[in-house]
């Protein structure tokens, strides 16, 4: 588990492999139209494929010629997770804001004219 | 308790809603006020606020620095564009990491909600690209502050 959470945050850590999540979370897409929008080959997408594929982030199923990716349930937990963690970091500071608030605010509570 | 929600919207756009036991008008007092700020808006544990300048009028510059206290840290500069008082603050915000990261665009809007206050903070990044690296930037953030507390937590039981 720890492992693939490494794996995950690792490529998430890649402006153009979050792009490509970016797009698979509009639905499943093939490798041409995955390059489609970038200044670099195929196979350069296709190496950022294999990483993504690595980390559980995406999975690929065979059509014929095709390998269409997705996102994999795993992908979206992790993008949860990393959701989770930036709201920890704001809850933080909102819990000092009730605080400072019912320092403030002694009035809270009690109807004001 | 899960008061807060972070949710994305778009493909630009990021939206934290929060409420708050304590009316509008004191809620934004204590966006604006920066003897106020100083005591909230710190980010990780152990972290503070030494430097926090705001103009609050249309145009008024805002600069906010925080210290770890051990050589470490960052500022953040911005301007503010509209301010309806008690209700609405919008502004533009980049932190310097040193680098300055692109614009973020930011509505805060502060709505009765029974006796309290429901907060809302729509910000707008210029790209998804942005977006992804402020989310990502803010995990490792957050990631620091939880370990932090984990450390301390265990630290506490072990003595």
């Amino acid at each position: 588990m720890m492992r693939n959470l490494d794996a995950a945050f690792s490529a998430l850590a890649d402006p153009t492999r979050r792009a490509i999540l970016s797009r698979l979370a509009l639905g499943e897409a093939g490798v041409m139209e995955l390059a489609a929008p970038f200044k670099i080959t195929q196979p350069a997408v296709s190496r950022h494929l294999k990483v993504l594929a690595e980390a559980g982030l995406i999975g690929r199923r065979v059509e014929g010629t095709r390998r269409p990716c997705r996102l994999t349930e795993e992908g979206l937990a992790s993008v949860d997770q990393w959701l989770a963690m930036l709201r920890a970091a704001l809850s933080a500071n909102y819990d000092r804001l009730d605080t400072v608030l019912a320092e403030l605010d002694p009035q809270q509570g009690k109807d004001k004219p | 308790m899960t008061k807060l929600t972070l949710t994305t919207e778009g493909d630009k756009h990021v939206i934290v809603k929060r409420r708050f036991a304590a009316s509008p008008e004191a809620v934004y007092r204590a966006h604006l006020d920066p003897q106020l700020l100083q005591k909230w808006l710190l980010g990780p544990e152990g972290w503070t606020m030494p430097v926090c300048i705001n103009d609050a009028k249309p145009g008024g510059k805002i600069r906010y620095e925080w210290s770890d206290g051990k050589g470490h840290g960052f500022y953040l500069t911005g301007e503010f564009l509209e301010l309806t008082p008690f209700r609405r603050i919008v502004h533009i915000e980049r932190m310097h990491l040193p680098d300055p990261t692109p614009d973020n665009h930011v509505e805060t809007t502060f709505e009765p909600d029974g006796k309290g206050t429901l907060m809302t903070m729509r910000m707008t990044l210029p790209d998804p690209d942005t977006r992804a690296a402020m989310l990502a930037s803010g995990m490792e953030h957050g990631m620091e502050a939880s370990y932090e507390r984990l450390e301390s937590q265990i630290l506490k039981r072990a003595a």
